[in-house]
């Protein structure tokens, strides 16, 4: 693969690739019904000394 | 390890070491070898006087592995005040040239990289890998994996850090900036830091705790990306595998792009992403609070790994840098706004309900005035990322206030608030021996922050805009040395902002040594006297 076919590949599928994934991990994040299992997550330092 | 191996592996490695020294092919080399087969032999004696031959007893194995904690605390101070000093040093040496005492190995040349490494490697790495070690037994319930391998991490580590300085000194250096140690310490360093990544990834394997906690991502992120950077950035072909000597692997601007991706992502995965690590962990424990939103600490994490790793090319800005690849270092650069301030408000916000405690916390003061200045900093940064403003700011004073409003700020506060933190729990006392002298030490270090950072804002803005002006007939207006007058003053306040800066430091030196030994300084209670024990 030369410079410019990976180039072009960069600017096209793998922003949208990765803008994709990273808009479905902040959609993930905020799924409803986590939240119980995200307050637990944050005590987890708490929990011993 | 068993001690038969432990001696003949150094046994081996003093006598590989021997070798070298006598086949090197020039005197520096030598040194370094010489420098191996003393630690080497420090390490073979120092066992030797401490094993036990009664045969090794498994039964009292405590549930963490701390000692190597304490060592790494203990560390980071030493180096800190070592880092800090050379700092102050060379700020003077600014403001007063004959303090270079016109030897080459206390020239400027020698000693900047002597301090850049000093703080950022030995003082803050010190930090991250006791705290990771540290942070990640906690959350995992778990001790850390591999045995005593963590003990080679910290041991090898302080072993780059001695060939890393001394070469400086010695003028062994590759001229890449915050990468100078030559190929040979490099890839020692790559064996240290695999290992630190094996023994991390081990105890996240064994964790007895079903979730791993968000300050663990932002550890093994650091160690990940730093792993990537330091081996591609270092790529370098030896002179002679008996000399100092390498060159690197790339030319030109290829090379000037690929130190940047280094540079600003150790930046970024060492100064940040590692210390946020720290903030996750320590601010909400000192503050008795779960973080104030887990769910946006999540994406802080993730939005940091995506914008991060792009941002480089904003330290090549107007140079043979093709001019889309700088416009993206500057885009992104930009949207790093957005998890900075997302993380620095979870940070802050942490404290919601509990803002009582920094009135009589200095602790906690110290570690959410280091989140203030994190806020500050990251949005300084892509300010000046902005070309119009570089084209101001850059090669001036201005950067160089920037970086240590984000290394004295950021970094250098949340590590002592840790360290203050850690101190009593590792060697089980209840509180530091005087949290009036942590109190001395945060308003020490605010107070040379400030100093430092606003004669550096004046100065770096006049040194740019006196390269710029121009007489009514085209001419520059300002000879180069007309301008390196003009900012004498500024370099004096600078200098007396780093001697506070050290300062505290030396007092935290004090604290800290008197809470190892047990001695309690029984103060008066910080802030007004508590209402609530009216009898005390």
């Amino acid at each position: 693969m030369d410079y410019e076919t990976m180039r072009q590949f960069a600017d096209t599928w793998g922003l949208v690739g990765l803008t994709v994934l990273f808009v479905g991990i902040v959609i993930f994040v905020f799924r409803p019904g986590s939240r119980q299992r995200y307050e637990d997550d944050a005590n987890i330092p708490l929990k011993e000394d | 390890m068993g001690t038969v191996a432990y001696f003949i592996s150094l046994g081996l490695a003093a006598l590989a070491a021997v070798v070298l020294a006598a086949k090197a092919h020039d005197g520096l080399f030598a040194a370094h070898a010489w420098i191996v087969i003393i630690a080497c032999a420090i390490a073979i004696i120092w066992r030797a006087r401490t094993v036990s031959f009664g045969g090794a007893s498994t039964a009292g194995q405590e549930k963490y592995l701390d000692g190597v904690v304490r060592a790494g605390a203990i560390a980071t101070i030493f180096w800190g005040l070592a880092g800090f000093l050379v700092g102050v040093v060379i700020a003077f040496q600014l403001a007063y040239p004959a303090l270079n005492l016109d030897l080459p190995w206390t020239s400027f040349g020698r000693l900047r990289p002597l301090h850049t490494s000093a703080v950022v490697f030995a003082f803050g790495g010190n930090a991250l890998l006791c705290t990771s070690f540290y942070v990640v037994q906690r959350t995992c319930q778990t001790r850390l994996a591999l045995g005593n391998a963590a003990w080679f991490v910290f041991w090898g580590y302080q072993l780059f850090i001695v060939l890393a300085a001394t070469g400086y000194l010695l003028g062994i250096t590759q001229s890449k900036e915050y990468a100078e140690p030559e190929w040979y310490v490099d890839l020692w360093l790559t064996i240290v830091w695999v290992v630190y990544l094996l023994v991390f990834l081990g105890t996240l394997l064994k964790r007895k705790e079903p979730h791993i906690y968000v300050a663990n991502w932002f550890f093994l992120s650091f160690i990940v990306t730093v792993a990537m950077l330091h081996v591609v950035n270092n790529l370098s072909v030896p002179v002679s595998f008996l000399g100092t000597k390498s060159y690197v692997l790339f030319a030109g601007v290829q090379d000037a792009l690929t130190q940047w991706w280094y540079g600003h992502n150790a930046v970024g995965f060492f100064l940040t992403a590692g210390f946020l690590g720290i903030m996750y962990y320590f601010v909400p424990k000192r503050a008795g609070r779960p973080v104030y939103s887990y769910r946006l600490s999540i994406v802080h994490f993730w939005s940091l790994i995506f914008l991060y790793i792009w941002a480089g090319p904003h330290h090549l800005h107007y140079t043979a840098l093709p001019d889309w690849a700088q416009t993206l270092g500057m885009v992104f650069s930009i949207m790093l706004w957005m998890p900075s301030w997302g993380g620095m408000i979870n940070g802050l916000m942490t404290l919601s309900g509990a803002w009582d405690k920094l009135r009589t916390d200095p602790v906690l003061r110290m570690m959410v005035i280091s989140v203030a200045f994190y806020g500050m900093s990251t949005f300084e940064g892509p300010v000046m990322s902005i070309k119009a403003v570089n084209s101001l700011s850059h090669y001036t004073d201005w950067t160089i206030g920037h970086v240590h409003s984000g290394a004295l700020g950021w970094v250098g506060m949340v590590s002592f608030g840790a360290i203050y933190f850690l101190v009593p729990k590792l060697w089980n006392r209840t509180e530091m021996y005087s949290l009036r002298l942590v109190n001395w030490h945060f308003w020490l270090a605010t107070l040379g922050i400030v100093l430092y950072a606003s004669s550096m804002w004046v100065s770096g803005i006049m040194q740019g805009l006196m390269w710029r002006a121009y007489d009514a007939l085209g001419f520059l207006e300002y000879s180069f040395a007309e301008t390196v007058a003009a900012m004498h003053p500024f370099y004096v306040i600078r200098g007396l902002g780093g001697l506070l800066y050290l300062t505290g430091g030396l007092i935290m030196a004090y604290n800290m040594v008197r809470t190892i030994r047990g001695d309690d300084r029984a103060d008066a209670p910080v802030g007004d006297a508590a209402p609530a024990q009216s009898a005390a």
